[in-house]
């Protein structure tokens, strides 16, 4: 149920992102989703891809700062009110998310979670019957 | 061991009657055959009858880099250039070079220290020595080369450069020894170890490391790193290069051939000596160099002398470490900054490459002091905030150590430069009228 996440060091310097985007995509490698989080001299760029173990591979041997992190990926339908009552869920369950971000296609809406304890928020977002979503579909997306 | 046990063990009272007798011969020398000596003297009023024992030396004048400048290229000789058999230059980075030349008799007193620095290390006939250092106009290469072949070693002139082909060399020849700047050494381990050639299969038992400052954090990283000892060789090329001092066993500071470069330790801004033990700016007087003879020349090197006699058996005077150069020394806000103490944080911290480069500049009016570092890959997260909190701990830990906080700029890895030879590690861009 847990999806590995590629966490990228990148200077505040133009066309960082670009040659990122550029070497994945030499490679063949598809991103599904990504977000960037930054301040005045770096950001982290989070992304999912296709092929984790290539794209670690590709960026590492480029010499980029790269980390691997487990996150859940939790599938909703895509209308008011649905992440809510996930959001909720977690909460009552004393799930704290240090970062999230979401993509939605058409009638689902996809939201990767990076929580403090991963086996406790697989568990009880699959106890109350929400639908996770399994990696190997996730980096088909 | 010793090369030269009655030299490098003599009693301090036997020296000093060396250091005097040597000093007023090599007095003599430079004023009747140096025209630039002779002038300095002469407006000092001092002439060589007034030299007749090493304590005298306070009576001469100082020599400083700008002078060989001045006098190039071969104004300071005080032999006919049909004596002088070798010439070495370093590249100033600003204006003319300074060059040296040297006599088959100094080229023979250059060997032969090189080869009481290999002794001291442990070193011996039976060993291979890689020349990482640059073979040429550079003292290094050519300096360490003839120290190994006095001792009767075996020396792989390799030179500096083409890393691929040091490692590999250095494996297939069983290389026992390397000779380099601690920041080159530092730079080939990080390659060896990115390698697929494991560690043990190189023979590596002894690092001679030198023409840059380092720490014994550093030391401790390149011991561990490539599973040597690493010791000091100590050098100038104004003094002749290579070989001036070097460390023993002990690894308790850096002995200098006294008989050859007597060292003073004088206070940089009123060049008066400091007491006995206290830190300075440390200065040399070479005496028995024939070809370019050098009086009280300043080294801009801070440091301080220990004459208590050391565990090896050596009476040779010892230097401690390096504290930094009295002209790279960094004024900032008005605080002295050596990069040294950069250097010596980044190397207790295991969350960063020992790698940096400082920025200063003058912003309205105020002095900006930025330490670029990187993080060691262990150390990259998906949290900005465990980031963010490597950089204010080593914030921290800079203002403790320097009394003055950087602007921490964590850069992308392998950004800053490795460098072959001496490390840049400094940019000051300020522009002090």
């Amino acid at each position: 149920m847990l999806a590995k996440q590629l966490s990228i060091f990148l200077e505040n310097k133009k066309g960082r992102f670009t040659e990122v985007a550029k070497i994945l995509g030499e490679a063949g490698i598809n991103m599904t989703a990504f977000t960037v989080s930054e301040n005045s001299d770096f950001g982290i760029l989070r992304l999912i891809v296709s092929d984790t173990e290539k794209a670690i591979a590709v960026l590492r041997e480029q010499l980029y700062g790269v980390s691997v992190t487990d996150v859940v990926c939790l599938r909703c339908p895509n209308q008011p009110g649905s992440l809510g009552k996930a959001m909720d869920i977690l909460t009552k369950n004393g799930i704290f998310v240090e970062y999230m971000y979401a993509f939605s296609q058409g009638d689902t809406a996809n939201v990767i979670i990076r929580p403090d304890n991963l086996e406790k928020c697989v568990t009880v977002l699959t106890e109350n019957k929400l639908e996770l979503l399994a990696a190997s579909d996730l980096y088909k997306l | 061991m010793m090369w030269n046990e009655m030299i490098e063990s003599m009693s301090r009272e036997e020296m000093r009657k060396l250091q005097s007798a040597r000093l007023k011969h090599i007095v003599e020398h430079a004023y009747h055959n140096t025209p630039f000596y002779r002038k300095k003297m002469q407006e000092m009023d001092v002439t060589p009858a007034d030299i007749q024992s090493i304590d005298d030396i306070v009576k001469l004048p100082f020599t400083v880099k700008q002078d060989l400048r001045d006098n190039y290229p071969f104004g300071l000789m005080a032999t006919p250039m049909s004596e002088i058999v070798r010439l070495h230059a370093s590249s100033g980075t600003t204006g003319k070079p300074i060059v040296v030349g040297y006599t088959r008799k100094d080229l023979s007193m250059w060997s032969e220290v090189v080869a009481r620095c290999l002794t001291a290390y442990g070193a011996s006939k039976n060993d291979i020595v890689q020349i990482s250092y640059g073979y040429g106009l550079f003292t290094g290469g050519l300096g360490a080369h003839a120290g190994v072949e006095a001792i009767g070693g075996t020396v792989i002139p390799i030179s500096s450069g083409n890393t691929e082909k040091q490692i590999q060399l250095m494996h297939d020849f069983g290389a026992n020894i390397l000779c380099c700047t601690p920041s080159y050494a530092l730079y080939l381990a990080e390659t060896i170890h990115a390698s697929d050639i494991p560690l043990e299969e190189f023979k590596l038992r002894i690092g001679v490391f030198g023409a840059e400052p380092w720490t014994d954090n550093m030391r401790k990283e390149l011991e561990e790193k490539l599973n040597i000892k690493a010791y000091d060789i100590y050098g100038l090329t104004e003094i002749c290069g290579p070989g001036v001092g070097g460390e023993c066993a002990c690894q308790n500071g850096t002995h200098l051939w006294e008989d050859h470069f007597f060292p003073e330790i004088v206070d940089p801004a009123t060049l008066q000596p400091v007491a006995p033990g206290e830190p300075g700016e440390l200065v040399f007087t070479t005496l028995t160099k024939e070809g370019m003879p050098m009086l009280r020349y300043r080294t801009r090197d801070l440091t301080s002398l220990n004459y208590e006699k050391c565990a090896c058996g050596r009476t040779a005077v010892r230097m401690n470490r390096i504290l930094g150069r009295s002209d790279d020394m960094l004024i900032i806000r008005g605080v002295n900054v050596f990069p040294s103490q950069v250097e010596s944080v980044l190397l207790e911290m295991p969350e960063f490459e020992p790698h940096y480069f400082i920025v200063v500049d003058r912003v309205n009016n105020t002095d900006t002091f930025q330490v670029q570092v990187e993080l060691r890959p262990a150390y990259y997260s998906d949290e900005m905030n465990k980031v963010l909190a490597l950089k204010k701990k080593i914030a921290a830990r800079m203002q403790s150590v320097i009394g003055l906080q950087p602007d921490i700029k964590i850069v992308e890895p392998r950004s800053i430069e490795r460098s072959m030879g001496k490390a840049k590690h400094v940019q000051d861009n300020r522009k002090l009228v």
